[in-house]
């Protein structure tokens, strides 16, 4: 009997934990979720909270019914791995044996990580909305904001959901226009980076569409601190951004284990080869999703490309063959733009996203990195097809790797990321 | 890709002037880099580059600020202060080496 031991029953790990249930037998294998309790949240959702669109029963599920029969669900928290003995040590004190292991623990915001910004304004004028409760806390200040500075920042890079942020902004610019508060309001963009966001074809249209509405966006901006008192985002160069309600997004990590058990990297992120996922030093450890240091999207829409991947791979694996199948580091993203329209950005590692239409070449009906009313509605029937298709593991009708088919290379740009 | 010359040397550089190939690079080099984007390098300045090179050979990729502060041991804000405005990017142009990652 072989043991299989998938860390985090979230997106990543409920989705290999179904998909290789159904490919290993019953009578060879025993396959093992770990997590600490039976919420599984539909992330993706988060952002619409503070606008009011999704109640809470929208998009939180039981663990239990989102994984298959066959698969034991174990309600409890990493203490640490010790790879080197096949062992994962659990909070109770219980100890799991693997034969193979798979991290799936995500990222985590850690508004502990910059100084200031767990004090006193904390849930009162600071808000994260990468939590389920966060975003909550967020809808109800929101709802009692009617004049002032709002300022969307993000703390550093890599973050979970890279777009989210610019869709924050996008909506509630539309939220305050549509309430006749706009002109009330300043709306500031904070970032680390030198742009809107990180690919160039991507940065110049959306730092377009935040100039559009007239949002203030402060570049290379690494925050060392909030001053609570004043009200104050401070960087590292000693630059001030005043906020009366300030949307941060705290520094992301791995998770804690991680760390402590020597799998990750400076942000507790687990080292593995970025074209099989499997971990650099030790052969039986594999991550897939938001928890490895692959240099692609924290999304889950690389977690579900990588995942497919990852399958054909461990299967491959397990039975004495060389792994053939390379990740390509496919991203898949949506970006709200309020008003009901939506963008849709498809890329890699070596792509950056383009203009065109998806999945089918020409006739979309997906347009990408343009604002449409049909990407809107792509992305809210999304959340039928992840509870109900894309969890359970059944086949979505999407090439895991990126095609070029359908994209259009401006002449400005050579398609290549120079990064 | 372009060429340009640098000290009398030809060296490969992408269009925001970075080297592409960082075997191309030595410490003269680098010292002119810096001059060009208003730098004097000091010991400071030299062990930053140093780490940034070593960490590119062992991990195949340019280090972000954490982790030149976290394993390096180079604080955020004595970075800033070395490299204003822009750290990252200028800390890897003068090292010879792609901008850093992390920002995908």
């Amino acid at each position: 009997m072989q043991n299989l031991v998938i860390l985090g029953g979230g997106t990543a790990g409920t989705m290999i934990a179904n998909k290789l249930r159904r490919r290993l037998s019953d009578d060879d294998w025993t396959i093992t979720v770990v997590d600490r309790d039976d919420e599984h949240r539909y992330q993706p959702g988060f952002l619409f909270v503070p606008f009011e669109v999704y109640s809470h029963d929208k998009i939180v599920r039981s663990r239990q019914r989102s994984i298959t029969e066959g698969v034991a669900l174990v309600y409890d928290e990493v203490d640490r791995v010790s790879p080197d003995d096949d062992v994962v040590h659990l909070r109770s004190g219980r100890t799991l044996s693997y034969d193979y292991l798979v991290i799936a623990t995500g990222t985590t915001p850690r508004p502990d990580q910059t100084p200031g910004m767990l004090g006193p304004e904390w849930r009162h004028s600071i808000f994260d909305f990468y939590t389920l409760d966060g975003a909550e806390a967020l809808a109800t200040a929101l709802d009692s904001f009617d004049h002032g500075r709002l300022v969307v920042h993000i703390a550093e890079m890599p973050i979970k959901c890279p777009v989210a942020p610019l869709e924050f902004t996008f909506l509630a610019e539309a939220w305050l226009r549509a309430r006749g508060l706009r002109d009330r309001v300043e709306l500031a963009y904070v970032t680390p980076l030198d742009g809107a966001f990180t690919q160039p074809v991507a940065s110049a249209r959306l730092g377009h569409m935040l100039e559009e509405r007239k949002v203030d966006v402060v570049t290379d901006f690494m925050v060392e601190s909030i001053d609570p008192d004043r009200k104050v985002l401070v960087s590292y160069d000693e630059r001030e951004v005043p906020f009366d309600l300030l949307v941060t997004v705290p520094v992301n990590m791995g998770a804690d284990f991680v760390g402590r058990s020597g799998l990750g990297d400076e942000l507790q992120y687990v080292t593995v080869d970025k074209h099989t996922l499997q971990h650099t030093t030790y052969d039986n450890v594999f991550a897939v999703g938001d928890a490895s240091n692959i240099p692609a999207s924290k999304a889950g829409s690389v977690a579900h490309f990588s995942v497919e991947i990852l399958v054909r791979n461990f299967l491959e694996h397990v039975a004495g063959r060389p792994m053939t199948e390379s990740f390509d580091g496919h991203a898949n993203c949506f970006v709200e733009s309020g008003d009901d329209k939506a963008l849709l950005i498809d890329f890699n590692y070596d792509t950056e996203p383009l203009p065109g239409k998806y999945p089918i070449p020409l006739v979309g009906p997906l347009s990408l990195l343009e604002e449409t009313r049909a990407n809107h509605l792509g992305k809210l029937a999304f959340r039928h097809i992840y509870w109900n298709v894309l969890l359970p593991g059944f086949p979505v009708p999407l090439p895991a790797h990126m095609s070029m088919a359908g994209k259009r290379v401006p002449h400005t740009s050579t398609t290549s990321k120079e990064t | 890709m372009t060429t340009t010359t640098i000290d009398g040397r030809t060296v490969h550089v992408n269009d925001e002037g970075f080297l592409v190939d960082p075997s191309e690079w030595d410490e003269q080099l680098a010292t002119t880099l810096a001059t060009q984007i208003g730098i004097t390098l000091t010991d400071e300045h030299w062990r930053a580059i140093r780490f940034l090179r070593d960490d590119y050979v062992a991990q195949g990729e340019t280090a972000t600020l954490r982790r030149i502060s976290t394993v390096g041991g180079i604080p955020v804000k004595t970075l800033f202060q070395l490299f204003p405005q822009k750290p990252a990017k200028k800390l890897a142009y003068v090292a010879g080496l792609p901008k850093p990652h992390g920002c995908v």
